[in-house]
Formats: C-alpha cells, structure tokens, sequence
C-alpha cells in the first residue's frame, strides 16, 4: 500500500550517504566514510539538506502571531519564522515549553483562539504539485475541507485526550475514513484495519476503548486517525511526552518511517534526545524567533551549534556538561528590543541592543565558533 | 534511613500493582529508582512519600515506622518528607499565586509568621523572579510553575526528598536547573534523595547509585 507514496517521492533521503536519516546513530557525531576529508563530507551533507528546499512541500516565510489581550498587551509568541520542509525530511523545532513552538504548529493547521493575529505565508504544496494554498491565508472552509487531515496531519500531544475516550479504536478509525475519502461501508472495515496497520496498531485491540491502551498503543492509533487522509505534511506536537526512553524511541521510528514513506515531518520536541534521533535539521525557537536553523549531523555532532542559545540547551544534557542556562526567557508579552537571548548570554556586547538578522541559519552578532 | 520493606501496595487489592518491593535510602544518599513506564515505581514513591497506605510490608523513617499515612500520619513524620511530582499543572492549586504556593506548608503547619523569610530564601534558590511569584499557575509556563513545585517541597527542610518525574516535561536546561537546585538544598542539609524516573541517563548522572526496578522485586518475581 506504500507503492503509489513512494513513487510520489522521489528525493526521499534515507539513501546511502545521507545519515541522520536512518535515525539509528548511537554516537553524536559524523560518521567518517574512509578516504574523505571530513570538511568535504559536511559540505555534502549540506548540500544534501540543501537541495531539499528547492522540492519543498512547506515553505514558510515570515510567519508571525500575536495575542491581543485585554488591556492593551500583546503576546508575540512567534515572530518572522522562516523554514522550509521537504518530502521525506524531518525537520525538529526545539525549544523550552512556552518558547511558541506549539502556537506555530496551531497556526499552521488554522486552530489560533481568535484573538490572534497572524502575518506572512505558509505555502503548502497541492497534491498535484501546482502552485499551493496559504495556510495562513485560506479560510476555515477551505481548511476544514480540503487541508486539516487531508494535506496536513496532527500527530498529537496527548493521544489520551485526542481520541474519543466512548469508543473503539476501530469505530474511531471508520469514521475517520467515511469522513476523510468516503469509503463505501463495505470496504470501510479493511480500510480501518489497513491504517491501524500501517502504524503497527495490532489488529486484536481495534475493539477495545482509549483507556484500555498502553501509551505507546493509543499514540498509534493517534497517528493512525493523522496517517488516513494520506497528508504529505505531518505536524507531531509533542508526540513523546511523558513516554519513557524506550517507547520515545520506538514512536519517533514509526514517525520517521513515515517521513522515509515520502512526507514531510515537522517534529515539535524539547527532548533534544529524540530530536538527534530522527531529524534531518534542527530549528532551535527561542522567545517566539527560530534562531537557528541546522542540519542535524552539524548541530548534534563535532561541530555543534552556533547560536549561544543553542549551544547552552545541548550542554545542559545530563550526558554533556549539565549545567543550566543562567536566568529565565523572556516574558513573550514584554520582549526586549535586540536580542531576546542577550540578558542571559555570555557573548552578550552592546551589539546585542539591536535585533540580529539571520545569516547563514544563524540569528546572532556573535556566533560561537565550529568546536570541531 | 529510609527503608521501604516487601511493600505490597496498588489500587486493587486483588491485583496490586507492586508486589513486596524493598528500597533503602541512606541519610544523605541519593538513589535513582529506574523503570519503563507503568512498573509501579511511581506507586511505590507515593508509598515512601505517605501518600498511598501500601496493603502489605513497612515503611520505616529514622528508625520511626509508618503506620498512618494521608492525612492520619503524624505531621513530624509527613514533614520529614518533600515530594515533587510529575506535572506541575495538577499538583498545584490553580488559586493561589506561586508566593503563596511556596509558603502553603506554613501556612498549613501553622508557621505563616515564617513565611516571608523562607519565601526570601526559597525563590532565588530555585531561580525564580519577584514578578513571577505574583502570579497563578495559568499564567506561568511548566517549567516555572515546577520551580514553585519544588520550592514548595524544600519550604519545611525535609529530611527525604521524593522527586517522582520531576523533570520530564521540562526542557534539558530547566531540568539541569532543577536538579542543581535539589543538590544545592541537599549539600546545605543533609537530606536524602529518592528520584524516581525512566532517564537512565540523567538518573545516573544525578544520583549516587541508580536501582533498577526488577532489583526491588522479590527473586524470581
């Protein structure tokens, strides 16, 4: 049932000499491929992650929502995201909770509260791979319609609350399938346990309700209810949330399985660990701003990454150096006018009272230097 | 000393969930209790924390053994304990600013007149800012709202420290910061430390020793 996907994705990384892809690197770090100098390897590497912009599925420019509140106050929970997202590429939006990642996944999908305002442009592909819908521009109809489960799946925080806790999987999974593509009754039923199959949801537990699964059992079936309409944009807020290691890394597999099947992944996490897992780039979010955008095997590898930001979230892993980032973010109702990370960095000069740009992934004055 | 001895305890008393679990912590000691998700460690953390009546086995505090738990334990016994729990969200009460989340143990034990003072302490040892503490749950993100969560559990200086998930919402520099604030307040007073969790890594990096669930069991359990 995979064929007809996967002849719809023709770049699908996940072939040989694209690592990070396979998910399965025990070590942070570059493999070495004998007889190539290492600079030449992490070029290619990039060239890699490169080219997948230019077959992207979601483009995303400028993208920025605010909260009006009363009183006159505004929350600038995202501001000016940039990014692309290709078939077949995971892309992990990292960030500490309250940093506007989950705001950016509600915007992508149409689900703000309506006080919010939003601006920019978030192109998603049409099936056909003519010119795509703005999902920030379209209007409910048309999302309800033809974008949320049809062209972009939710793969939810919590599939406990997500799914119906008064009925069956199956009966879940039917419904999702008459109201998705409009199977006939008849076939209804293969069709159901064709999805739960596709995320290796056992067959024998179709009939048993939310609260009778594991963890691990009731996000597939989540993920099975976000794979039907066959969407080529898969948003996953938090899928691992409250899982332990082991059922972490299983989930974030079957996720980057589906990626290798030809969707595009976004990833939303602040466990850095199944980030390293399975993305393909990384976009570190602070304070409502994606400050830096890389490829996975530079920023979990030798390298590292080269926002002061960045870098202090990845050394405050119990397997680093485990040392807190000084201070708190910023209130998002009252960010300072430069740098939204200056209070707490220790590169920090007056520079650093003007916004930095992002250059080359990087939103700093002051980038820390490749460690390797 | 903290033993948990052949606890048997669940919610069900045909089919409990931890069946003759034993666990010692030594004073000062910091152990990890390590186990996959649904094992019972969690159980058994509420047993060592007071707060579940096990259906069999001993819980012995300093030499002291437990046989009221809730609301009927003595308060020196349920004082000698802090607990930090998995989510912030529901283990504090969405009325009360996180000052006064803080302080609530005082307030409850009939110390308010103290509150101040330790509020003082408190708050910068777990890195919160005068303008946070003015403010409700709902208002806070999880990580801050689990600064006053632990803050809490540190406000009458216990002697054991149970921290149940502490971390597992938060991100890799809140929990860095959280677990450096809980090693802060045991190097000042000697507490002893069981923190339960599935983190192999962050357990073995946080405490002197780690056990793994299946070692608590009965042989051949």
């Amino acid at each position: 049932m995979n064929a007809p996907r996967a002849s719809k994705a023709p770049k699908t990384p996940g072939t040989p000499g694209a690592p990070g892809a396979s998910g399965t690197l025990d070590t942070p770090g570059t493999p070495g491929v004998p007889g190539v100098p290492e600079d030449k390897l992490l070029r290619a590497l990039d060239a890699v992650t490169a080219g997948r912009a230019e077959d992207a599925v979601l483009s995303v420019r400028g993208l920025t929502v605010r909260f009006r509140l009363r009183g006159g106050r505004t929350v600038d929970a995202v501001s000016d995201a940039d990014f692309d997202l290709a078939a077949g590429e995971c892309l992990a939006l990292v960030g500490e909770s309250g940093c506007g990642k989950s705001v950016l996944a509600s915007a992508l999908l149409g689900l703000l509260p309506g006080n919010a305002e939003t601006s920019g442009t978030a192109l998603l592909v049409s099936p056909d791979g003519q010119d795509g819908t703005d999902l920030l521009a379209a209007d409910e109809k048309t999302l309800a319609r033809t974008v949320r489960g049809r062209r972009a799946g939710l793969v939810p925080q919590s599939p406990a609350a997500h799914l119906t806790p008064v009925r069956t999987v199956r009966s879940q999974l039917e419904e999702t399938v008459r109201a998705l593509t409009g199977t006939s009754r008849r076939v209804r039923r293969a069709a159901a346990e064709e999805a739960a199959g596709r995320t290796a949801f056992p067959a024998d537990h179709l009939d048993r309700h939310p609260h009778e699964l594991s963890g691990g059992l009731a996000q597939r079936a989540a993920t099975a209810l976000a794979l039907i309409g066959d969407a080529r944009l898969l948003l996953a807020d938090e899928p691992t949330t409250g899982l332990d290691r082991d059922l972490v890394d299983r989930t974030v597999d079957e996720l980057r399985r589906h990626a290798d099947d030809g969707r595009a992944l976004l990833l939303i996490t602040h466990d850095l660990a199944a980030a390293e897992r399975i993305a393909d780039r990384v976009a570190v979010m602070y304070a409502g701003r994606i400050v830096e955008i890389a490829p996975a095997h530079r920023f979990f590898g030798p390298a590292g990454p080269r926002h002061p930001y960045a870098r202090g979230l990845l050394d405050a892993l119990p397997d680093r150096a485990f040392a807190p980032i000084p201070g708190m973010p910023p209130e998002l109702s009252d960010l300072p006018g430069g740098c939204a990370f200056a209070p707490r960095c220790p590169r920090a000069t007056d520079l650093c009272a003007t916004r930095p740009e992002p250059a080359a992934g990087v939103a700093c004055h002051h980038p820390e230097r490749p460690r390797a | 000393m903290l033993e948990l001895d052949a606890v048997t305890a669940g919610y069900d008393r045909r089919a409990p969930v931890v069946r003759g679990a034993s666990l010692t912590v030594a004073p000062g000691e910091s152990v990890g209790l390590l186990g996959p998700s649904g094992c019972g460690k969690s159980t058994l953390a509420r047993v060592a924390a007071l707060l579940h009546r096990p259906d069999a086995g001993r819980l012995v505090l300093d030499g002291t053994e437990v046989r009221a738990w809730r609301h009927r334990a003595p308060r020196e016994l349920r004082t000698a304990v802090g607990v930090v729990f998995q989510q912030p969200r529901t283990a504090a009460d969405p009325r009360l600013t996180l000052a006064d989340l803080v302080v609530e143990p005082l307030r409850a034990t009939g110390r308010r007149a103290e509150a101040d003072a330790r509020l003082a302490e408190l708050a910068p040892a777990v890195g919160l800012t005068p303008d946070l503490l003015v403010r409700r749950p709902h208002e806070v993100s999880d990580g801050q709202l689990q600064r006053a969560c632990l803050a809490r559990a540190l406000t009458l200086r216990p002697r054991w420290l149970i921290c149940d998930e502490m971390t597992a919402m938060l991100d890799a520099s809140t929990t860095a910061a959280l677990v450096a604030a809980v090693e802060a307040y045991r190097a000042e007073t000697g507490a002893g430390l069981l923190a339960v969790g599935h983190d192999r890594v962050l357990l073995n990096r946080w405490c002197d020793r780690t056990v793994e669930w299946k070692d608590c069991l009965p042989a051949g359990k």
